[in-house]
């Protein structure tokens, strides 16, 4: 038999036989949200057409939602009649949704897994990009457009081409103070922000292999912005005891079933991807962007570069209008680059080891007088999980803001937005022009960057921190 | 969706190159849970003064072209964000047809799924439809898509490609939904073959 890879056998047990141009894929999954599926649900009632598998649906409001006082009005009429429209569509299709007062709800790329909702080996769509979260479980997950959310709602199918290959191997010890963040930023920075278009990327190689889940959901979930179709990792020991005993699992001897099933999904030795990557990362430093993509990134210790050291035309000229927006020069060290707000938040990085490494550095320090600082978990069961371990006290007695769970600064649509001309360090995923708000200034960082950031009031080197509780990376915080 | 044959429309042109979702509808109006609507935003910033009104030097806004619903425009069309509402936007504003070089790939799978026919011709074939288009104001072009064939009311003709499975929705009057459709029973088989996805017993 020929070998195959991870993605291989995922596709292929999932294309229907048919007569039909394109493959024609079936979806096990589909995760919807207040911000794109009102427009979907609206064609899907002038066509007549019906949700043909509600119980393979599940809804989450958390784009455009108030992240303060979730009992007060919300400000904003547009995200009210968004999440009204959210709740109306499920109730009347039958599809289970996690509203804003309800114990599971969070960010739709969060609660998936936590719910045990993903799984290995399955096809997994939502209407929003970073939908590649997901593939950390090795399933094949991917962000979808609105005719397709609807296609999706009506036939639990997509037409879809086959994309092709990629493998990313990552080996090297992660040194202190790097993350999966940086990991991921060094790893756009070096292939570009279109290194990755057409292909399902694979993470793969000895670095991957000793990442928690996660760790691994912040790489899948940045592989995106890379132009990549989705990102994937084999799923293995560490997969299915963080699966075990999830709300929506298998149990008992269908745990076993599902486990031997999901056992076999890996790229056989000898499997030939369409591209290959390899990143040693044993000397890699922490990351910050300067520029308005993920791409345009450089080590915490090193300066700005010149827009002249950039060989094609495109990228010297994409370099000096990055510059021109975020109101920067060539030649400036990075960690002198002072910010306004910090943003601790959004589906790549709002889990519990992130809000942990963040809570160790904020540890016995004060948020910088300049500075409004955000903690924003990704779903209550984090928000909850965070507070029996005491960090939102840490986060709190530092001077930053808790806030209840939703996408918040990431897609700067509620009311969480930064002022113009505002310079934000933010653990989200993108840093275009605008995107935190209008003529506000993106650097993506890493959660433990952030919070450093947050109390000197600068892009600061992590390595270099006085921890006050005496405690690193992912030691157990309590 | 209506079946697309055969479309007679006037004509108005846009000669520029890579216009953008971003120019076809701007952000601040993307903001409604309807999917309507959209043509009275469309190219906002460009019909419309920031006062709010109409700007009478942009083509759209001369009287003679105010009927039109056929756009030649230059290559690159349609570049920039994936966002289908600028799909929405054209056609929602009266665009049937849009004529052009090139056009961006997302852009063209988006106009694929709602009934928005795009029609490359070579740059050649541009300039004679400008120049023509020029000499006489109210002119109207005959798409006639089951043939591949344009062409206007004196000599000028070309012939275009579009896209087979495009071609066969829009002649048809099939949506993507419609044409998934019609393999219903291999659904229904497949789901029957799947084994569990999920425990059933928690909901
Ligand atoms: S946090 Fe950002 S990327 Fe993630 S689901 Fe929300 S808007 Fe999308």
């Amino acid at each position: 038999m020929t070998p195959k890879t991870l993605f291989e056998k995922v596709w292929e047990k999932h294309v229907i036989d048919t007569s039909l141009d394109l493959p024609l894929l079936f979806i096990d999954l589909h995760l919807i949200h207040d911000v794109t599926s009102p427009q979907a649900f609206n064609l899907l009632k002038e066509q007549g057409r019906t949700v043909r598998r509600p119980d393979l649906t599940f809804a989450s409001a958390d784009h455009n939602v108030p992240t303060t006082d979730r009992n007060l009005e919300f400000k904003d009429l547009l995200a009210k009649k968004q999440v009204d429209a959210l709740i109306k569509n499920c109730k009347e299709f039958g599809v289970t949704v996690y509203d804003l007062d309800h114990p599971d709800n969070g960010i739709v790329h969060i609660i998936g897994p936590e719910l045990g909702l993903t799984t290995p080996g399955k096809t997994i769509v939502c209407g929003d990009s970073h939908t590649s979260t997901h593939g950390a479980f090795g399933a094949f997950a991917f962000g979808i457009g609105s005719s397709e959310i609807t296609h999706v709602l009506a036939t639990q199918t997509l037409p879809q081409a086959k994309p092709k290959t990629m493998n990313i191997q990552i080996d090297g010890e992660m040194p202190d103070g790097v993350s999966s963040k940086d990991i991921i930023l060094r790893i756009i920075g070096e292939i570009g922000t279109h290194g990755g278009v057409g292909h399902v990327v694979e993470f793969t190689g000895s670095t991957v292999k000793n990442m928690s889940m996660d760790e691994r959901m912040t790489i899948c979930n940045m592989v995106l912005e890379a132009g990549a179709r989705s990102g994937m990792i084999a799923p293995d020991e560490t997969t299915f005891a963080y699966l075990k005993n999830r709300k929506f699992v298998p149990k008992g001897e269908k745990w076993n079933e599902a486990v031997a099933e999901w056992s076999e999904l890996y790229s056989d030795p000898g499997a030939v991807y369409d591209k290959t990557v390899t990143i040693n990362i044993d000397n890699l430093a922490p990351q910050a962007t300067w520029g308005t993509n993920p791409g345009q990134v450089t080590s915490i210790d090193k300066t700005i570069p010149s827009p002249k050291s950039f060989t094609g035309s495109n990228e010297r000229t994409a370099a000096e209008s990055a510059l021109d927006y975020m109101d920067l020069n060539p030649a400036t060290n990075m960690n002198e680059i002072e910010i306004d707000r910090i943003f601790i938040g959004s589906c790549t990085n709002a889990r519990i080891e992130d809000l942990r490494l963040a809570a160790q550095v904020a540890y016995g320090h004060k948020v910088h007088n300049n500075v409004t600082a955000l903690v924003v978990p990704g779903s209550y069961h984090i928000k909850r999980r965070a507070e029996q371990e005491g960090l939102d006290k840490v986060f709190i007695d530092a001077g930053f803001e808790w806030r209840e769970p939703g996408c918040s600064m990431c897609p700067g649509m509620n009311p969480d937005i930064a002022n113009p001309g505002d310079r934000v360090a933010s653990t989200s995923n993108r840093n275009f022009e605008g995107r935190q708000g209008k003529g506000v200034r993106t650097h993506l960082v890493s959660p433990a960057m952030a919070a450093a950031a947050a109390i000197t009031g600068h892009l600061t080197d992590i390595r270099k921190w006085n921890y006050k509780g005496g405690l690193r990376k992912n030691e157990a915080f309590s | 969706m209506k079946p697309f044959r055969k479309y007679t429309g006037s004509v108005v042109p846009l000669n520029k190159s890579n216009i953008d979702t971003d120019i076809i509808i701007p952000t601040e109006f993307l903001k409604r849970t309807e999917r309507t609507g959209y043509g009275q935003h469309m190219m906002y910033y460009w019909r419309f003064h920031e006062d709010g009104e109409p700007n009478d030097d942009f083509v759209l806004n001369n009287e003679t072209y105010k009927q039109a619903t056929i756009l030649l425009s230059g290559e690159n069309f349609g570049c920039g964000s994936s966002r289908e509402n600028a799909v929405w936007a054209l056609h929602d504003y009266g665009f049937q047809v849009i004529i052009a070089p090139s056009f961006a790939d997302i852009f063209k799978g988006n106009c694929s799924k709602n009934g928005l026919l795009l029609i490359e011709l070579d740059e050649a074939q541009m300039n004679e439809l400008f120049s023509r288009e020029k000499e006489n104001p109210a002119f109207s072009l005959h798409v006639d898509l089951e043939n591949q064939i344009i062409q206007d009311d004196s000599d000028w003709a070309a012939s275009f490609t579009v896209e087979p499975s495009t071609r066969h929705k829009f002649l048809h009057g099939l949506d993507d939904i419609d044409l998934t459709m019609t393999a219903e029973e291999d659904i229904l088989q497949f789901e029957k073959q799947r084994a569990f996805y999920m425990d059933p017993s928690v909901n």
